[in-house]
């Protein structure tokens, strides 16, 4: 009898033991996302486990569509002076023509962070430099505007800015005569929120740009990539791009 | 080379002139030439490190945050020059520029250059109208 | 040694050397207000813009840096190589080099978008960057060129003349070499993107440097008077026509490469034979004028110290050719994001970009020439670096 009663909570405590450890089991995946990605304090220095990238899919890039590029020159405090030669422009549509195919169709391009960044390697003062999450920064205190990045980048990711600077957004500080790029919007990453373009592709129900850490296998990005077939531009010089593309 | 000849008046008055040249300074320390910087903040109170320190050391602390910012992606709140113009900025212009703006007005004074502008917004946030 | 020359100081009355400076002041100050102007305004002033960002200053900047190292030939053909018929002018030579370089140097850290930042160039060195080094290699060789020149004009240390020679060459090919792959390891720009780069602008700047050499030379001695002879003019013609033939060679053979690759052959046929002013400043500026004309002229049994002197400011003429089309056309041909495509956008990619230069730019660098040749002037009054008489041929042995 007692072996009986004994059997009876050993099947439902073995039961509920299951059940929490099962339970336990889908949530913890959950858990470890939510530890990710709210994971750094505001007083922590990034580390090298993170690697901030982007996946653009071309195929849902409308051409004419440049919700990204508008969005991108409010966040930034970028302005129209009417001068589109040296105006800056940190990230653009470019609207490719297949010259055997007569295919069409449009990419966003922007400062790629590259793994191997050209613009890291010639700056002769190190103002332009890699971050340890992957993005790749001016830093616009020991700029001297020699534009040599500009000169080795082979996206022509950056400008010079070349005139005075006034109005600025408090958190992007730009200046005359440094060069500058796109910061994957720096200054919302840490505050875990997404890179403007992202934010703006995303409201208006393009879904064409997903940001993510592509060292986290959880995240979408890095499932998404490991999925499906994704590209990077001008792969052949093994910079390594932590922007990738689908449908080039 | 050949020495030249210069008679002893023209010494005199090159001699003269050296002089009043090196009396110039004094005239640097005349009353009233620079004005007395202002303390017109929008948001007075207490800072967050004491004045004496601040006024000896903020460059120093500003350059160390910026590296800290910059580098390492450290935005804390309390050395960020973002934050010192939120509220150091005068209550009338809205911002620490200008004749009576709380940075420039002191560093007129002090005969320093401020770089920090050129680049950061010298506007508080609100008040200048960029998003929160 | 059968030195019995007299080093001395250039002469001439100080009313003419006076007036001579008085010259040179004046592109010197338009080439001041320039950078003010610039430095003030920002860069908006002038004809760059984000597509070409490099433009007149540098052009005038990277010939007188690449001029500069060339023109320490002379002297060490006589120092390194033993050729003692240089030996006279060898301390000129050096001056020269060293002019030349302030020159450039002063138009690159006049040209920095914040030169205010000028000492956090020379002392924050990012130590991955080819860039930074050249800090070194500039610091490096001025000072072993200088050390180099005092040894020359100290007795007691000419002893050590060829050690510091052999340093100073060292460092003249470290620099050219470094100069040249600025733009061969630049894989962004399909008119960069060659190692070729590099021996092309060793011969380059032997060209260049020696031309300008020869030509201050000439300068110099019709001055005051003290005739250069002929033996040591016809050497230098000789040397001059090989540094012009090797440029040739690897101008031809840069383009021919270019061209026969299927995947730069647009951009070859661009330089060649599409590009609007960059061809004809090929054609015409680094090829003929700068190349086939000077050749032809030196190539001659007898030549007259006129057709030396028109060779010599025609190889100039043909270099600020060949660094135009270097450094503007580089700019001007886009860069390509996706082989295969036809691409456009609103940052203007996919397009040749225009560029004009603006009357800022040019002055910058006109003042950054009146002031090498300030710096010469000035040097050659305060210090005997010419020998009172060049008439005499030193033989191969004395």
């Amino acid at each position: 009898m007692s072996a009986d009663a004994n059997a009876a909570l050993s099947r439902r405590g073995f039961l509920a033991i299951s059940a929490a450890t099962l339970g336990g089991v889908m949530l913890a995946p959950g858990i470890r996302l939510i530890e990710i990605a709210g994971a750094r304090a505001p007083d922590q220095a990034v580390s090298r486990q993170v690697r901030w990238g982007l996946l653009i899919d071309t195929n849902k890039c409308a051409p004419g569509c440049d919700d990204c590029v508008k969005a991108c020159a409010t966040e930034n405090g970028i302005k129209d002076t009417g001068h589109p030669r040296t105006d800056a422009q940190w990230i653009r549509k470019v609207e490719l023509k297949d010259m055997r195919s007569g295919r069409t169709h449009s990419a966003p391009v922007m400062c790629q962070h590259c793994e191997h960044p050209p613009c890291v390697e010639v700056c002769p003062t190190g103002a332009s430099f890699k971050r340890a999450d992957g993005i790749v920064l001016v830093d616009r205190h020991i700029c001297i505007g020699c534009r040599y990045c500009m000169m080795a980048c082979p996206y022509k990711a950056r400008s010079i800015v070349f005139e005075d600077v006034t109005e600025q957004n408090p958190d992007v500080p730009r200046g005359k005569g440094c060069a500058e790029g796109c910061t994957l919007c720096v200054h919302r990453i840490d505050r875990d929120r997404q890179p403007a373009c992202v934010e703006a592709c995303t409201k208006a129900g393009h879904n064409a740009m997903v940001f993510g850490d592509l060292n986290d296998p959880h995240s979408e990005i890095a499932q998404h990539v490991a999925k499906y077939a994704s590209t990077q531009i001008r792969a052949d010089y093994k910079l390594n791009p932590g922007v990738r593309y689908q449908g080039l | 080379m050949k020495r030249n000849a210069i008679g002893a008046p023209a010494r005199h008055i090159a001699r003269a002139i050296c002089l009043l040249a090196l009396l110039l300074p004094a005239v640097a320390f005349a009353a009233g030439r620079v004005p007395m910087p202002v303390v017109d903040i929008a948001k007075p109170g207490k800072c967050v490190e004491d004045t004496a320190i601040m006024r000896r050391e903020h460059s120093d602390l500003l350059k160390h945050q910026r590296d800290k910012t910059m580098h390492e992606g450290i935005r804390t709140r309390e050395h960020s020059l973002k934050e010192c113009v939120e509220c150091h900025a005068s209550a009338n212009t809205g911002s620490v520029l200008g004749e009576k703006g709380f940075c420039q007005s002191c560093h007129d004074y002090a005969s320093v250059r401020i770089d920090c502008f050129s680049c950061h917004a010298s506007k508080a946030k609100l008040a200048g109208g960029a998003k929160p | 040694m059968a030195e019995s020359l007299v080093y001395r100081e250039l002469g001439g009355t100080s009313r003419r050397f006076w007036r001579l400076l008085a010259l040179l002041a004046v592109p010197l100050a338009l080439g001041a207000l320039a950078y003010f102007y610039i430095e003030y305004y920002g860069h908006i002033v002038t004809g760059m813009d984000n597509q070409i960002v490099w433009g007149m200053p540098h052009v005038f900047a990277v010939f007188l840096v690449v001029a500069a190292t060339g023109a320490l030939n002379v002297a060490l053909a006589a120092s390194v190589f033993g050729n003692t018929a240089y030996r006279p002018v060898a301390p000129l030579s050096a001056l020269v080099s060293l002019a030349l370089l302030a020159g450039g140097l002063a138009v690159l850290m006049l040209d920095l978008g914040r030169s205010d930042r000028m000492i956090v160039a020379l002392t924050r060195l990012n130590t991955q960057s080819i860039f930074a080094l050249r800090v070194i290699l500039y610091d490096g060789f001025m000072a072993s060129v200088g050390i180099y020149l005092w040894f020359l004009l100290e007795r007691r240390m000419n002893r050590y003349i060829r050690p510091a020679a052999i340093l100073a060459f060292a460092w003249q090919l470290l620099l050219v070499t470094g100069t040249g792959l600025e733009f061969g390891f630049n894989i962004g720009r399909e008119v960069y993107d060659s190692v070729l780069y590099a021996p092309m602008f060793i011969a380059f700047s032997s060209a260049y440097g020696t031309a300008v050499f020869v030509l201050i030379l000439l300068a110099v001695c019709a001055w005051e008077e003290r005739p250069v002879c002929a033996g040591l003019l016809r050497r230098l013609g000789n040397l001059l026509g090989i540094f012009v033939g090797a440029s040739l060679l690897f101008a031809v053979l840069f383009l021919a490469s270019k061209y026969e690759l299927a995947r730069s052959r647009e951009v070859a046929r661009f330089l060649l034979f599409d590009g609007g002013v960059y061809t004809a400043l090929l054609w015409l500026g680094q090829i003929a004028i700068g190349g086939i004309v000077p050749l032809a002229l030196l190539s001659r049994s007898q030549v007259s110290r006129t057709a030396v002197a028109a060779a010599c400011a025609m190889v100039v003429a043909g270099g600020l050719a060949q660094m135009y089309v270097t450094l503007i056309g580089g700019q001007a041909y886009p860069q390509i994001l996706f082989p295969g495509m036809v691409e456009s956008s609103s940052f203007f990619d996919g397009e040749i970009h225009p560029y004009a230069p603006s009357v800022p730019e040019v002055l910058l660098g006109l003042g950054a020439v009146a002031l090498a040749a300030a710096i010469v002037a000035v040097a050659l009054r305060a210090l005997a670096l010419l020998p009172e008489r060049l008439e005499h041929t030193a033989g191969p042995q004395a």
